[in-house]
């Protein structure tokens, strides 16, 4: 067979295809090539044809079947073998196959080999894909050559430390006593892995944290030394002497002075020093600075720092660099909570980056715009914000919108001006605003009960061109249907007044009803819209009335149950529909979303599950309409129709859970009890509604004699069946002729619906004599105990 | 942590890989492929740092060889641009002509 053809050739064989296909057919032969050559067991050629194997892996194509081969090269003595070998291991396997165990003899060999090269080897594949049964087999080994003097080997064995503890975290304590000495080393690159396993470390536990606050002198020395010496051509980065590890020690300096004074204090010093010397003319002088900022915001520095560190960042900002202008929005986004007056300073330019090309300092930029934003400036805030909304990437709309909205809701300086802003997000990014918005915003126009003309009409004027963007509609609709009676009255103190009969706000909410662009939600809005200004409108009701019975026989199930339910109100409940539409009232955002809340629906009570209702959800206007046919249909009292379930504020839930709280006043009939002697006792009965079987009696105990009862107790007592509750009565003292009465509650339980019966017993002084009767009342309503 | 270390030509052809986490093999064809296409798609002033699923990518251009570095947010970015830049002049200072 001839010999497999070298790496090289492979590489330079396979650049020459053409096309996919063309490559994969060379791949595909060599590969079949290479399985022949395996199953021969071919010592020889085995480490280039596991090399030819990696490159075809890293193309992408599937290489499981060198798994074993590099298993033997590992094993094989030659160091051009193990090297092949390892580095397949490194690629090919990872702790998902169970080949990999069989390594772990070879490595452990191989850790303690004389070469070091084999043992940089060994330690770099078991820091690269070590298991966690490796690791802990082979712990005791990396330790042990941690404390070599061999720096080379030290490195590499820094770093396959920092996997172990990865993998085993119990390990941690292992390592402790060699990293004693590890920060003593002048190489650097033991210097810096060092620091790597320190950082690793002090990440994991926090009592290596402490442990370990006592290296920040000397890696403030090791710092300064950096800084200071001179040219040093092994460790030169465009004239700063090994950037890479000051970063290093940098990161390591935040997390150790994190939280801690002592710490944090030793490092000022060092810190300011690298600030105001580092070179800002090349990108590696300014990455140490940047680094240099994040240690400063995050440790426990003094405020001359913060702004220093502040002030760098600023500078970043008008640098020309985009690199660094990213970075710095970046890290002043993490500072505005903190540092929130010292970002401010820097507002302007934040607001011109919102106008630059790239997309990622776009969005940083408009990310800490809405974190600036406060009652000072958001009227100028809000207009970069708008006009940046007009021209920004569709990615950015949503969030854009929303986050104009919170902030409107949070610093809005005038009602007007917030409906207008609201306004002029619907109207540029309509199609992306958040579901959510629609509700928020109809909340805030009911509110805002003296903007109700202007806005509707400017809604009006907005849907008049162009009806696609759904939430405008939305909102349009609902206000229109709302407010339609003072659009077309003309009458608005803002705006100057529009002339608008009611035919053009049927064509248009008709128009919205027929078009292809409505979703099937807009088209319920509009239809709820209709069916409201039927009673706001005066000679257009025939109109309303053929455009609804028309949709009762709509392919959309929702527009046609909600058409047929309001011919139904035309039809047969025509005198409650004035009821029923009536303007809504005022809603109350709810505070607290508790899991479940006692709604007050003047007289009904219910409770309603609020999981993730927004605030006013008084918005479904259609199954509104259902549940107030059913209230209606249900019990036989006409109240004002309520408004959305969410509306009451948490505080109200406890109240009424007093029964006395949610009385029906549904006028039962009263009695009286007793009348003898001149003292009548009048019982009037009120039903509560938490409990169907629960009677509240007030009894009114009044005297026509000339003079005064004293002394007055009323006692009563009721079958078995029944419970009693007496609460305390207003006096004990009834005046002469009728002047007065005491009033006392009582309350029933009857739980079986049995018919209420009572004894009465009443003891008082009368014209100076004890008195005592007994009677028994039975001419109880039915109505207050069924 | 840097997640990824790939050098990708205009053209999408993965010149080197090497993924620090367990990427799934088609997996990764998918993701390079995704990749070049971001970068690719960037002008010359854009800034070089692209957030991108749940992690950053730092990269950097060399004629038609894009070296692009996959990191997550503890990473400082210009530390790892420079280390793409050192990364470069090494293999060029060690194989010469690069």
């Amino acid at each position: 067979m001839p010999a497999p053809i070298r790496l090289r050739e492979l590489i330079r064989t396979i650049r020459t295809a053409r096309t996919q296909a063309e490559e994969r057919e060379m791949i595909q032969k060599e590969c079949a090539a290479i399985r022949s050559s395996f199953r021969e067991e071919d010592n020889t050629y085995r480490c280039r044809n596991v090399a030819k194997l990696l490159y075809m892996h890293m193309l992408g194509y599937p290489a499981h079947f060198g798994q074993l081969e590099c298993l033997k090269l590992i094993a094989s003595q030659k160091f051009t073998d193990k090297r092949i070998g390892y580095l397949g291991a490194m690629l090919l396997l990872d702790e998902r196959q169970d080949v990999h165990l069989l390594m772990t003899n070879c490595i452990k060999n191989d850790l303690n080999h004389s070469t070091q090269y084999v043992q940089g080897l060994a330690l770099c594949t078991l820091g690269c894909m070590g298991s966690s049964e490796m690791c802990r087999d082979l712990a005791g080994e990396v330790e042990k050559l941690l404390k070599t003097s061999n720096s080379y080997l030290r490195k590499k064995a820094a770093l396959c430390a920092v996997h172990v503890i990865r993998k085993v975290p119990e390990l941690m304590e292992m390592f402790l006593p060699a990293t004693k000495n590890l920060l003593n080393e002048k190489n650097h690159g033991v210097l810096h892995t060092s620091v790597v396993l320190l950082t690793e470390m002090c990440e994991r536990s926090p009592d290596m944290l402490a442990h370990f606050r006592k290296l920040v002198p000397q890696l403030v020395r090791i710092l300064k030394n950096l800084i200071m010496s001179g040219y040093s051509p092994e460790h030169d980065v465009s004239g700063i002497s090994d950037p890479f590890l000051q970063v290093r020690i940098l990161r390591l300096l935040r997390i150790l002075g994190r939280n801690d004074d002592d710490s944090s204090e030793a490092m000022n010093d060092i810190l300011a020093q690298v600030a105001t010397n580092t070179e800002t003319s090349k990108n590696v002088g300014n990455a140490i600075l940047y680094e240099t900022v994040l240690t400063i915001m995050d440790i426990k520095s003094e405020s001359g720092l913060r702004v220093l560190a502040i002030n760098i960042l600023g500078r970043f900002l008008l640098n020309n660099d985009k690199n660094i202008r990213y970075v710095a929005l970046t890290s002043l986004l993490k500072t505005v909570q903190t540092d929130h007056n010292a970002v401010q300073r820097h507002r302007s330019t934040i607001v011109d980056c919102l106008k630059d090309l790239d997309v990622s300092i776009k969005r940083r930029a408009m990310e800490l715009s809405f974190a600036l934003v406060n009652g000072n400036n958001v009227r100028g805030m809000m207009k970069e914000l708008l006009y940046f909304l007009d021209s920004c990437e569709p990615e950015f709309k949503a969030d854009c919108a929303s986050g104009i909205f919170l902030a409107a809701e949070k610093y809005a300086p005038s009602k007007r001006w917030h409906i207008d802003t609201i306004m002029r997000v619907l109207t540029t990014a309509g199609s992306y605003v958040r579901d959510d918005a629609v509700p928020n915003l109809i909340q805030l126009i009911t509110n805002s009960v003296e903007m109700h003309a202007y806005t509707v009409q400017r809604l009006y004027k907005a849907i008049l061109g162009d009806y696609s963007q759904q939430p405008l509609v939305q909102v349009a609709s609902w206000c229109i249907g709302e407010y339609g009676d003072l659009l077309v009255s003309g009458q608005c103190e803002e705006e100057e007044a529009i002339q608008v009969t009611e035919d053009e706000v049927l064509d248009i909410l008709e128009s919205v009803l027929i078009s292809n662009m409505s979703a099937s939600v807009t088209r319920g809005y509009a239809l709820t819209a209709i069916m409201k200004l039927s009673t706001r409108f005066t000679c257009t009701v025939n109109r309303i009335k053929k455009v609804v019975s028309i949709y009762g026989s709509s392919i959309d199930v929702e527009l046609q149950q909600r058409a047929v339910e309001y011919n139904a109100l035309f039809k047969k409940y025509d005198h409650m529909r004035p009821a029923l539409l009536e303007r809504m009232p005022v809603m109350e955002k709810i505070t607290t979303n508790g899991p479940t809340e006692i709604v007050q629906t003047n007289g009904e009570t219910e409770p309603v599950v609020l999981e993730t209702k927004p605030p006013p959800s008084g918005l479904q206007p259609a199954s509104q309409a259902n549940d107030l046919l059913d209230l209606l249909g249900g019990s036989d009292i006409t109240p004002v129709i309520p408004t959305a379930p969410t509306s009451k504020p948490a505080s109200a839930g406890g109240e009424l859970l007093d029964l006395l709280g949610d009385l029906n006043l549904t006028g039962i009939p009263s009695i009286t009890a007793y009348n003898k002697n001149g003292l009548k006792i009048d019982f009037t009965f009120e039903r509560s509604n938490t409990n169907p079987s629960v009677t509240v009696i007030t009894i009114q105990a009044s005297n026509s004699t000339e003079l005064d009862m004293t002394d007055f107790v009323f006692q009563a007592a009721v079958p078995k069946t029944f419970q009693l509750q007496l609460l305390s009565p207003s006096s004990s003292v009834i005046p002469a002729f009728n002047s007065g009465t005491i009033t006392q509650v009582i309350k029933v339980l009857n739980p079986q619906k049995q018919q209420l019966r009572m004894r009465i017993k009443l003891t008082y002084n009368h014209k100076g004599s004890a008195m005592q009767d007994l009677a028994e009342v039975n001419n109880f309503p039915p109505q207050s105990w069924q | 942590m840097i997640k990824f270390f790939l050098m990708v030509n205009k053209q999408g052809q993965t010149r080197l890989s090497k993924y620090y986490e367990h990427v799934e093999i088609n997996k990764r064809t998918m993701l390079e492929a995704e990749v070049i296409k971001n970068c690719l798609s960037r002008s010359k002033d854009q800034c070089s740092f692209i957030e991108y699923k749940d992690f950053k990518l730092v990269y950097r251009q060399y004629a038609a060889l894009f070296v692009v570095v996959g990191i997550n947010e503890t990473e400082n970015e210009m530390a790892v641009y420079e280390l793409i830049h050192n990364f470069v002049e090494v293999l060029d200072k060690y194989f010469s002509r690069v």
